[in-house]
């Protein structure tokens, strides 16, 4: 009995370190070109669940977020965001979501940074 | 044992039967190979498949046919790419490596900035399209923005008064760098005492504000962003000269102190000692004045630790004199001999007037935004006033001391993310009067303490809403609440739908916002009715708007066109009745009081580099008075704009030129009646319509050096008669209030401007 309770006491131990910062900061790349692609990256990472802030710049592509690592990981959202049709580093989206997004927002041929005529 | 067995089981189980179909392993520092990486990147190449090692840095990837190639990557380590074939246990390490590239971009912005996403109607003017006139300050930095309609406030002093949605600028809340400015006693002259270059941006939001600011504003806002000493010139110098003798300087200096610390001093002085008589009344057309106005700024920024602030003390003393040319203020002041017994009026008195205003304020703010959490900070606003009028008008003075606290303590925050936002805070505030008008004492105090909370929302897409809410307890405006709500809709691309309505509610100071009644013989009369308020009752009115905006690319080039409708409706208003042209009258408004207001305004770059403004704008201010229900009086009903500029490229050192022209046509206007006048004061029933013309040429030589030009008024539009009664200014029927079109015929003035980055 007594080496049972330590069993589960370990376990809640593993859980208990996996709380890590609840307002973790990250900046990581994600591939677009106008303000359409910003909110579309934005609200996809808002709506991974965990994730308190986003951010998307439109000239240096760098997505800033601020995640709280008990619930979520960037690698969620990169999920999150290649879904919607966004490159990022790691993960790519499928050519079926990449052409859902605006014919103007089709930054794979041309990803320079148009946000001034959009 | 069994037990202990079945737990470890219960535990290993779900890796056990996800084990077939995963690829699993841990990622560990090449450096320390004992040492699990947490948080590097475990995918697929090119597949929508990655995951994140957890604490130990172990991962488990499920595995596809499709997919061969297993990238794994971490921040300040060079990644790996591994061919997998099967699902398979594996550990890796990975090398440090020491690359990070940071890229800089920058992007021009337009003068006039309309907001697409944000939930308010705000406009911000930069300092590009300040420079479209020599405004000298800021009453007359709305020469060439729609939205803002700019009026004389009288005969005498040449005061630009201005309105939006059809009411006066006491309905606005006008705001310096957020904290209440134009306000109390200064409400007639405060805008002349900013001097236009002082002013970094503007931004005008129409209808109902946000609560954080306070319960005052009913129609809309104005704030006005002062040059700061980190990004302002470091040396700035301008000059000023028109025609009918008006000269103005101002200089800047800043300096960076330390890493942290910046300073500024900014200097203006205006004058004007020739006397101008054009339509030769008798009457000064424009004041004698002299204004000397010294600011000093400190700014204190440390971005790592996310502090901001800044510190302000100003110092001004302003002088006009109007009156009649041969005015004499050292021999013919006059007002304070009418109160000893037994005077009378010689009939050789020469009628003046002179209005001393000294002004000290000084203001702190301080924000700190939480370093690892871009959206959580702290605001706290604290300023001191003290604004001393002395003034007299003929036979009667006026004298005004304003004592005003402000503190404002703000905290923003988000609720789940940053979609949900909020702001909340605390507000204090304190206003002593003392005023005297003749020998009557008006003095009062005002103490207010109020909480709001603000929420909002916006989905980054098509809906955003700012819902606010204030409480504030008011000694004479009694305990209230104040709701505010904005949304905004966007129903497709480049389209945007708002909403808004709100409350406002203030204490009118009558004197001292219709100042210019005093130049005049109207009696004053205020129909007391027990209120706390000069024995009236607070204002208070709900304004609700509704605004599209849509921009559109025709033949490549970009523009966008407004249409908005305002209504504020007044529960309660103090009615300026000027509808017996032997008193105003001041009194609760008993019936209906509104302003409606529609504006349709076109933006669009018609040529290269040549840009067109137009607007149309309908009033209907109508409010019952004693005499019946009437449309407000010396507001033009219809209105029509139109602002043309056109600049060359500019050069590689900044070198260009720029040309502008405004026009404005105004309708007619209903003048208060003066039918009861005897028949050589009478005027028309409604004045007839001009068109008012500006316009400017600035020569840029270099980003150091620019000259600029230009005409006011070029129709050369006078008033014939701006003062009534001017041969007999002690008389019955002597008025100055009276105005409906400029009083000073074509002008043309001339500047430079120099700066040292």
């Amino acid at each position: 009995m007594k080496k049972e309770l330590i069993a589960v006491f370990a376990l809640l131990i593993t859980t208990v370190s996996f709380a890590q910062e609840k307002n973790k900061k990250m900046k990581f790349d994600v591939n677009g070109k106008c303000a359409m692609c910003k909110e579309r990256i934005e609200k996809a990472a808002l709506n991974v669940k965990g994730v308190k802030y986003a951010s998307w710049d439109i000239p240096t592509h760098q997505l800033s977020v601020i995640l709280d690592e008990r619930k979520t990981n960037p690698m969620k959202i990169k999920t999150a965001i290649v879904a919607v049709g966004h490159d990022t580093k790691e993960l790519k989206a499928t050519d079926e979501a990449y052409h859902s997004v605006h014919p103007c927002c089709l930054y794979r041929d041309d990803n320079s940074d148009d946000g001034a005529t959009h | 044992m069994n037990k202990y067995i079945i737990v470890l089981a219960t535990v290993f189980m779900p890796w056990l039967i996800f084990s077939q179909e995963n690829v699993e392993g841990v990622v560990v520092e090449n450096a320390n190979p004992n040492l699990g990486l947490p948080g590097a990147n475990v995918y697929w190449m090119n597949s929508q498949i990655g995951v994140v090692t957890d604490i130990d840095g172990k991962f488990s990837i499920p595995y596809k046919n499709e997919f061969n190639k297993l990238i794994i990557s971490y921040v300040g380590f060079e990644s790996d790419t591994l061919t997998i074939n099967e699902p398979k246990i594996i550990k890796h390490a990975l090398k440090a490596s020491n690359t990070l590239n940071e890229v800089v971009v920058q992007q021009k912005r337009d003068a006039v900035q309309k907001s697409y996403f944000s939930s308010q109607n705000v406009v911000t003017v930069n300092s590009a399209e300040l420079l479209k006139a020599a405004c000298c300050n800021l009453s007359e930095s709305f020469e060439t923005n729609p939205s803002i309609d700019v009026n004389f406030s009288d005969a005498l002093t040449g005061t630009k008064q201005i309105q939006m949605l059809g009411l006066t600028s006491p309905y606005l809340l006008i705001t310096q760098e957020n904290i209440p400015m134009v306000r109390g006693a200064s409400q007639a002259f405060g805008l002349t005492f900013t001097p236009g270059t002082w002013v970094e941006s503007i931004q005008i939001t129409k209808g109902t504000g946000s609560v954080v600011n306070g319960y005052e504003s009913i129609s809309g806002q104005i704030n006005a962003e002062l040059v700061k000493p980190l990004t302002d010139n470091a040396v700035f110098v301008n000059g000023y000269l028109n025609e009918n003798g008006r000269q103005e300087i101002n200089a800047h200096f800043n300096k960076k102190l330390t890493n942290k610390w910046s300073s500024g001093l900014y200097v203006h002085a205006n004058q004007r000692t020739q006397k101008e008589d054009d339509n030769e009344d008798g009457f000064l057309d424009a004041p004698l004045s002299n204004q000397i106005n010294v600011m000093n700024r400190w700014q204190y920024q440390d971005a790592e630790k996310g502090w901001v602030s800044f510190f302000n003390i100003r110092f001004l003393n302003d002088e006009k004199q109007v009156g009649e040319t041969n005015f004499n203020p050292d021999t013919d002041r006059v007002d304070l001999l009418s109160r000893n017994e037994g005077f009378t009026l010689s009939g050789d008195e020469v009628w003046g007037s002179e209005i001393d205003t000294r002004r000290f304020d000084t203001s702190l703010k301080l924000g700190y935004v939480v370093p690892e959490l871009p959206y959580q900070s702290f605001g706290f606003q604290a300023s001191y006033s003290k604004h001393m009028q002395d003034s007299y008008f003929g036979v009667r003075t006026y004298d005004i001391n304003h004592e005003s606290i402000y503190s404002n303590l703000i905290f923003n925050s988000i609720l789940g993310d940053t979609r949900n936002k909020f702001k909340t805070g605390l507000t204090f505030a304190y206003d002593g009067y003392d005023e005297f008008v003749n020998t009557i004492d008006y003095s009062r105090v005002d103490r207010s303490v109020g909480a709001f909370f603000e929420y909002s929302y916006e989905n980054l897409e098509k809906v955003s809403l700012t819902a606010g809410l204030r409480v504030d307890d008011h000694n004479s405006l009694g305990a209230f609440v104040t709701p505010r709500f904005h949304i905004r809709y966007t129903p497709w691309e480049h389209a945007s739908l708002r909403g808004s309505f709100g409350r406002g509610k203030r204490a009118a100071n009558i004197f001292a916002e219709n100042q210019q009644l005093f130049a005049s013989s109207r009696e004053i009369v205020i129909k007391n009715s027990g209120g706390k308020i000069y024995g009236l009752d607070p204002e208070d009115a709900w304004n609700y708007g509704v605004s599209f905006l849509q921009g559109f690319n025709f033949f490549n080039r970009k523009g966008d066109i407004t249409f908005d409708f305002y209504r504020t409706d007044f529960k309660n208003q103090i009615v300026v009745d000027w509808e017996n042209p032997q008193e105003v009258s001041f009194y609760n408004l008993e019936g209906k009081s509104y302003a409606n207001s529609f504006q349709v305004e076109l933006n669009y770059e018609i040529l290269p580099q040549l840009n067109v403004r137009t607007a149309y704008k309908y009033y209907d201010v109508s409010a019952d008075y004693e005499s019946g229900t009437l449309q407000k009086p010396l507001l033009a009903q219809n209105r029509f704009f139109a602002n043309i500029g056109y600049e060359t490229k500019p050069k590689e050192n900044g070198a260009q030129w720029r040309f502008d022209y405004t026009l404005h046509r105004l309708g007619e206007k209903r003048l208060p009646d003066t039918s009861t006048n005897p028949e050589e004061y009478q005027l028309e029933e409604y004045s007839s319509p001009y068109n008012h013309m500006n316009a400017q040429i600035t020569k840029v030589f270099s980003n150091v050096f620019e000259i600029y030009a230009g005409g006011e008024n070029l129709s050369n539009v006078t008033q014939e008669n701006p003062v009534l009664g001017a041969d007999d200014p002690f008389g019955s029927n002597f008025d100055t209030t009276i105005v409906y079109a400029p009083i000073m015929g074509r002008m043309f003035y001339a500047g430079f401007r120099f700066k040292i980055n």
